[in-house]
C-alpha cells in the first residue's frame, strides 16, 4: 500500500518536474543567451493555459488547443521580443526585474478583462481521461501522458541544441554572444528565436497544466517562481541543469507535501506535526535550494559562466 | 565630512532636490493639521500608510541604491515586523518597545542567516535567491496554524509605547513620520560616511573594491542586515495602522512594489524612496476613480495600467523623478 502510494506520488513529482523543465528550459536558455531576467515567463505559461482552454472548449479537440497555445505564447513572445522588450536586453537586471513585473500586472489583467476573474474549467481529453495500470497501481493517462511528451519535448531540445546548426549558435551565443556577433551571425535573430522557443515551451507547458490545476489569472506567479527555483538550484543558462533541477524539484516538491506531516509525526507529537508539517513542506525546496547554493553557488550543473557574468 | 557636526555634506538650499525634499516634508507634516480642518480622517490614514511604504523602500534603497544589491524578497522583513506585533499582542503583550525589539532582533538574525547564504551569489541568482527566502518565510506564516494561518492575525490592540499611544491615528502618524525623518537622516549620514564609501565602492566595482583591501561579504551583508531591519520597523507600524498582520504582507508583489517605489523616486538618492512612496499609492489611491469616470466597466482592472506604467517606468525613467532633479553639487541627496 505505502510502497504503491510512494511510487504514484513519485509519478507526481515527476509530472510536475517534467512541466517544471518546460518553463525553465526557455528561461533558462533567454538568461543564458541574453542575460534577460524574465518574470513574465509565467505570464506566457497562463497565456498558454487560456489559449488552449478557449480553442479546446469550441472546437472539441484538444490537439488544436495545444496548437493554439504552443503557436499563441510563442507569436506573443515574439511581438515581446521585437516590440517591447528589446531596449531592456541592455540594461541591468533590475530594469528588467521591474519592467517584466509590471507586465505581470498588465497581463493578469487583460486575462481577468477577457475571460474574467473566476477559474476556467478545462477538461481532460476524453482520449486520456481514463487510468492506466503501471506496476500494480493505477495511474490517470493523462499525467502520465505529460510526463512522455515533456521527456519527448526534452529529448527534442537536446538534438535541437546539441546536432543542428541554429543549436550551434545558441551554445555559442550563450557562451559569448559578442564574439557570435562578430563572426556575422545575426545575433538579434537568435534572440528572437530562443525568446519564441521559450515563450512556445512555456505555453506547452500551461496548455498541459490546464486541466489538472486551475486555470486563472495569476496562475503564473507559483509556478514562476518554482521555475526560478529550478534555474538556480540547475545552473543558471544550463539546460541540462534545467532538466535534473527540474525534477528533483518536482520529486521532493511533491514527496514533501504527500508525506511530510506523516513523518513529522512519527517525530513530534500530533499537534506540532499537525501544524508544521504542511509549512515545512512547502518551504521543502527553498531548504534545498539553501543548501545547495550554500556549498555550490554556481548550481549543480554550471553552465560556461564565462560570458554571463 | 567637512567637518561640520550636523550635515555630512554642504547644503545647497536653492537646488532642486533641496527644495522638493524641504516642501515634501513640511506638507507630510502639516498633513494631519490640514486633513484635521477638513473633517476627514481617511488621509492621515492614507497618509500613515505612505510613511511607511516610503521607510520600507528608504530601508531597501540601502542596498539597492547604495550597495548594488537587488533583493526581490523585502517584503519578507516587513511581514516579520508585522507579526512581531502581532504574535505578541495576542498573547497580551503590548509594549511598543518590546515588539520593536522583537521585531528589530528576529529581522537581523534572519537578515544575517539569508544574507550569508544569498551574498555569496550576485547578479540574476541573488534576486532570484531572495525571491526564494520570502516564499519560504511566506509559507512558514501561511503554516502559523495558531496565529491564524492563511487568514493572519487581527491585532486587538495596538502598540503602546512608553509615552505614546498608538492607538490615536494622528499620534501613529507622527510616529510613522519622526520614524522616517530619523531613518532617512542616518541613511544620508551613513551614505557619506566611510561606510557608505565602500559599500557604494562595492556596487561600481566589488572586484576592485576586493582588491583594494575591503572585506567585501563583511560591508554587504551589514548593510543587507541594517536595511531588514529598518524594513521590519516598517511591519511593526503597518500592523500598527491595519490591526492586522496577514502572510500577505510577505508576498513577492509588495517586494516588487517597493523596487518600483525605490526606481520611480530615484534610486541611489537618499530621499527618492519617498517621492516614490508618495506617486506610487496616490496612483494606486487615484487610478481606479480615474479608470471609473473614464471606462466604468472596466473599474476593476485599474492594475492594467498600473502594470503599464511600471513597464514605462522602468523603461524610460532611468533616474527616477526625485533622481533627475539637480542636486547642487553632490548628487547623493
Amino acid at each position: 500500500m505505502t510502497s504503491q502510494l510512494l511510487f504514484s506520488q513519485l509519478l507526481n513529482g515527476v509530472q510536475l518536474g517534467v512541466l517544471l523543465f518546460l518553463l525553465a528550459a526557455g528561461l533558462t536558455l533567454v538568461f543564458g543567451i541574453m542575460s534577460f531576467v524574465n518574470l513574465a515567463h509565467g505570464s506566457l505559461y497562463m497565456l498558454g493555459a487560456y489559449f488552449g482552454a478557449a480553442v479546446f472548449a469550441r472546437t472539441d479537440s484538444f490537439l488544436l488547443g495545444l496548437l493554439a497555445a504552443v503557436v499563441g505564447a510563442g507569436v506573443v513572445g515574439l511581438m515581446l521580443d521585437r516590440f517591447a522588450l528589446t531596449k531592456l536586453y541592455e540594461r541591468d537586471h533590475l530594469d528588467q526585474v521591474l519592467a517584466t513585473f509590471g507586465l505581470i500586472l498588465f497581463f493578469n489583467e487583460l486575462i481577468r478583462i477577457l475571460w474574467g476573474p473566476s477559474s476556467v474549467f478545462m477538461q481532460v481529453p476524453a482520449a486520456l481521461a481514463d487510468t492506466v495500470s503501471i506496476g500494480g497501481i493505477t495511474y490517470p493517462a493523462y499525467r502520465l501522458a505529460i510526463i512522455a511528451a515533456g521527456i519527448a519535448v526534452a529529448a527534442g531540445l537536446y538534438l535541437l541544441i546539441q546536432k543542428t546548426r541554429v543549436g550551434m549558435l545558441i551554445r555559442a551565443g550563450a557562451t559569448n554572444s559578442n564574439m557570435v556577433a562578430a563572426l556575422g551571425v545575426n545575433i538579434k535573430w537568435l534572440n528572437t528565436l530562443v525568446f519564441a522557443l521559450g515563450a512556445a515551451l512555456a505555453g506547452l507547458a500551461g496548455v498541459m497544466a490546464g486541466p489538472i490545476v486551475s486555470v486563472q489569472p495569476g496562475m503564473g506567479e507559483p509556478v514562476l517562481i518554482l521555475t526560478l527555483v529550478v534555474i538556480i538550484i540547475g545552473g543558471l543558462g544550463s539546460i541540462r541543469g534545467a532538466f535534473y533541477a527540474a525534477l528533483i524539484v518536482g520529486v521532493v516538491d511533491t514527496l514533501g507535501r504527500a508525506f511530510m506531516p506523516t513523518v513529522m509525526r512519527t517525530l513530534f507529537e500530533r499537534n506540532t506535526a499537525d501544524a508544521a508539517g504542511p509549512a515545512l513542506a512547502s518551504m521543502l525546496i527553498y531548504l534545498f535550494m539553501a543548501v545547495v547554493l550554500a556549498l555550490k553557488p554556481q548550481g549543480l550543473f554550471p553552465a560556461n559562466a564565462g560570458a554571463t557574468r | 565630512m567637512n567637518g561640520n557636526l550636523w550635515f555630512p555634506e554642504p547644503i545647497h538650499w536653492t537646488a532642486p532636490r533641496t527644495l522638493v525634499a524641504l516642501v515634501v516634508l513640511a506638507a507630510l507634516a502639516l498633513l494631519p493639521a490640514i486633513t484635521g480642518m477638513l473633517g476627514s480622517d481617511y488621509y492621515v490614514s492614507f497618509g500613515t500608510r505612505v510613511l511607511i511604504y516610503a521607510l520600507a523602500a528608504v530601508g531597501l534603497n540601502f542596498i539597492l541604491g547604495f550597495g548594488g544589491m537587488v533583493s526581490l524578497g523585502h517584503a519578507m522583513y516587513v511581514m516579520l515586523g508585522a507579526y512581531a506585533v502581532a504574535i505578541p499582542a495576542s498573547h497580551g503583550v503590548t509594549s511598543g518597545w518590546t515588539h520593536l525589539a522583537i521585531a528589530a532582533a528576529t529581522a537581523a538574525v534572519l537578515a544575517a542567516g539569508v544574507g550569508a547564504v544569498a551574498l555569496r551569489t550576485s547578479g540574476i541568482a541573488f534576486i532570484m535567491i531572495t525571491l526564494a527566502f520570502a516564499q519560504m518565510l511566506y509559507f512558514g506564516a501561511v503554516g502559523l496554524k495558531d496565529y491564524g494561518g492563511d487568514d493572519g492575525l487581527t491585532v486587538a490592540e495596538r502598540s503602546v509605547a512608553g509615552l505614546y499611544d498608538l492607538s490615536n491615528p494622528t499620534t501613529l502618524y507622527y510616529v510613522a513620520l519622526v520614524t522616517l525623518v530619523l531613518t532617512l537622516y542616518l541613511s544620508w549620514r551613513t551614505v557619506l560616511s566611510p561606510f557608505g564609501l565602500v559599500l557604494r565602492a562595492t556596487k561600481a566595482n566589488a572586484r576592485r573594491a576586493t582588491a583594494l583591501g575591503h572585506p567585501v561579504f563583511r560591508y554587504q551583508l551589514t548593510a543587507y542586515v541594517v536595511s531588514a531591519v529598518i524594513c521590519a520597523v516598517a511591519g511593526v507600524l503597518l500592523a500598527n495602522l491595519t490591526k492586522f498582520a496577514s502572510p500577505s504582507y510577505g508576498a513577492w508583489t509588495l517586494s516588487g512594489e517597493l523596487i518600483v517605489i525605490v526606481i520611480l523616486g530615484g534610486i541611489g538618492t537618499v530621499f527618492g524612496p519617498v517621492v516614490g512612496a508618495i506617486i506610487l499609492l496616490a496612483l494606486e489611491e487615484l487610478l481606479p476613480s480615474l479608470v471609473e469616470i473614464a471606462m466604468p466597466d472596466y473599474k476593476a482592472n485599474w492594475m492594467l495600467l498600473l502594470g503599464l506604467f511600471i513597464f514605462v517606468v522602468a523603461l524610460a525613467l532611468k533616474r527616477g523623478v526625485f533622481g533627475s532633479l539637480r542636486a547642487g553639487r553632490g548628487d547623493s541627496r
